[in-house]
């Protein structure tokens, strides 16, 4: 998906761009490289926090609606879960990137962190606000509930969660208007600035899941999930390719102007869609 | 390494200077920088994979994803930014460039390198991990080029750091140094690209030669 975002934007500068498995090829190479070296315990677990963060995701989302097999070990609660392991793989880097010690990577943890709490500011207050409207947690449920076609979708009953979460989400992928955080031209790369080889592979690895789990995510909350393999990723697609679109059109915002744009706009209507539903 | 340290005390910065600093609880503790924050070993050599499918499959994954180092140490830095945009557009075969030397795994020398330069540039040069491969460019650093009998610039790259490619030319177009990359990439795919373990095996050379070149030397011998 990455490749996909970066052959976009290439073709959008009138360039080539990179081959579309040039990641899986970075992804074997970091893991192929033969040095490695460490700076401490909480140095090693960082990378692994954040992909159990990813795959911890995985595990509790349901892909498919009404299939046994892929709805993976979804339950009661998993709406709640899911949010929780979001976060969780953030803080996770922190620890881990800190004790790199490079302060490049404390810088970067700090506008991360403050930009990554605003983002998930309007998009708890839309979770929230179809959990009151749907009256559950689970999401396969909330993907049963919105069955029998397109205007059963959350799109149309709570429209004012739907762009709160969209635009939140545009936050949550990374992309252009606010990748300041990651952006390798800004301090240089920010937090993962120390991390290398195999370390950076699994950061990459999960930054892979990550960005497919999460289209999911918004496709079940909002788009009425998937029936079929063929449903799920055309739909997963057309999610991931709005914040890919976004971020070919407007340039990066500095830190402070990210976080002041997601307390506007999307609070507001994160707001509204709870007021709505109270 | 101590006594190495001895001749080049006088340059050591104030932070780096044995001091004696006292203790929450009272006591007095001396602190040697270079050898208390600093890990001194040496590089060691690493083998390649014995299996040769297992390796040369890895060669090829090295080879196609090519992260350069962003840091221009002389004029042919300028040859870089038109590298990444449209004309040449070296994406198109696994280059990019990274900020940091952790992730990166080759070094473009682009051009003359000052003394000052070369002192940053073997410190880079050590932080990067192996295999890393340099690509020399233009004629500075064959033979010092234009500049061959300045007071301030190093004449020979590869006395300094071991060099996988030269490209020629005072300043060499981006066509060169695509070409350049095209080379890399077939040494790598042939096995032959083991800069990081020769200067593991020749380090008392390469360092005897740096430290006959940088008199203010202050550093640890190796930058892990």
């Amino acid at each position: 998906m990455s490749a996909t975002m970066r052959k976009i934007g290439a073709r959008v500068a009138g360039r080539y761009g990179i081959p579309f498995y040039q990641p899986w090829i970075n992804i074997i190479k970091l893991y192929s490289l033969r040095d490695s070296i460490t700076h401490g315990v909480m140095f090693y677990l960082g990378p692994i926090f954040r992909v159990s963060g990813g795959v911890g995701i995985f595990l509790f989302m349901p892909l498919i609606f009404a299939s046994q097999h892929f709805s993976n070990f979804s339950f009661a609660g998993d709406l709640v879960l899911i949010m929780y392991f979001q976060f969780f793989g953030m803080l996770g880097m922190a620890l881990g990137a800190g004790e790199g010690g490079h302060p490049h990577s404390a810088i970067g943890i700090s506008r991360g962190l403050s930009q990554f709490t605003t983002i998930e500011v309007p998009m708890t207050l839309a979770v929230i606000s179809i959990a009151i409207q749907y009256n559950t947690l689970s999401i396969s449920e909330i993907v049963a509930a919105q069955q029998g076609g397109i205007l059963h979708w959350t799109l149309f009953t709570n429209p004012f969660a739907t762009v709160a979460a969209m635009l939140s989400l545009l936050g949550a992928f990374g992309h252009s208007p606010f990748n300041l955080v990651k952006a390798p031209n800004e301090i240089p790369i920010g937090p993962p600035t120390e991390y290398h080889s195999s370390f950076l592979g699994v950061l990459r690895t999960n930054a892979a899941i990550l960005h497919v789990i999460e289209a999911v995510l918004f496709m079940n909350l909002f788009f009425g999930g998937a029936g079929n393999w063929f449903e799920l990723i055309v739909k997963s697609f057309f999610i991931y390719f709005w914040s890919v679109f976004v971020g070919i059109v407007f340039p990066r915002f500095r830190i402070e102007q990210s976080v002041q744009w997601f307390l506007k706009i999307p609070l507001l209507l994160g707001v509204i869609a709870i007021i709505i539903f109270m | 390494m101590t006594n190495e340290n001895k001749n080049h005390e006088k340059f050591l910065h104030e932070e780096n200077k044995i001091r004696e600093v006292k203790a929450p609880d009272g006591s007095i503790i001396k602190v040697d920088p270079l050898n208390d924050y600093f890990l001194d070993d040496r590089p060691e050599i690493k083998k390649p994979k014995t299996n040769k499918i297992v390796e040369k499959f890895l060669n090829w994954s090295r080879a196609e994803s090519l992260w350069v180092l962003g840091f221009g140490t002389g004029c042919g830095s300028i040859e870089i930014p038109p590298l990444m945009t449209p004309r040449f557009d070296a994406f198109r075969f696994g280059v990019a460039m990274r900020p940091t030397p952790r992730q990166s795994n080759v070094f473009i020398i682009s051009g003359y390198l000052a003394v000052k330069t070369l002192k940053r540039v073997i410190r880079s040069y050590e932080q990067m991990q192996g295999p890393k491969y340099v690509l020399a460019l233009g004629s500075c650093t064959i033979n010092g080029g234009m500049y061959w009998d300045s007071y301030n610039t190093i004449n020979r790259l590869d006395h300094f750091i071991p060099v996988d490619v030269y490209v020629a030319g005072c300043m060499p177009r981006p066509e060169a140094l695509l070409a350049g990359f095209m080379k890399l990439k077939e040494r790598i795919k042939a096995g032959r690209g083991e800069g990081a373990n020769e200067y593991a095996e020749k380090f008392d050379w390469y360092k005897a030669n740096q430290k006959k070149i940088i008199n203010d030397w202050n550093m640890p011998d190796y930058n892990w």
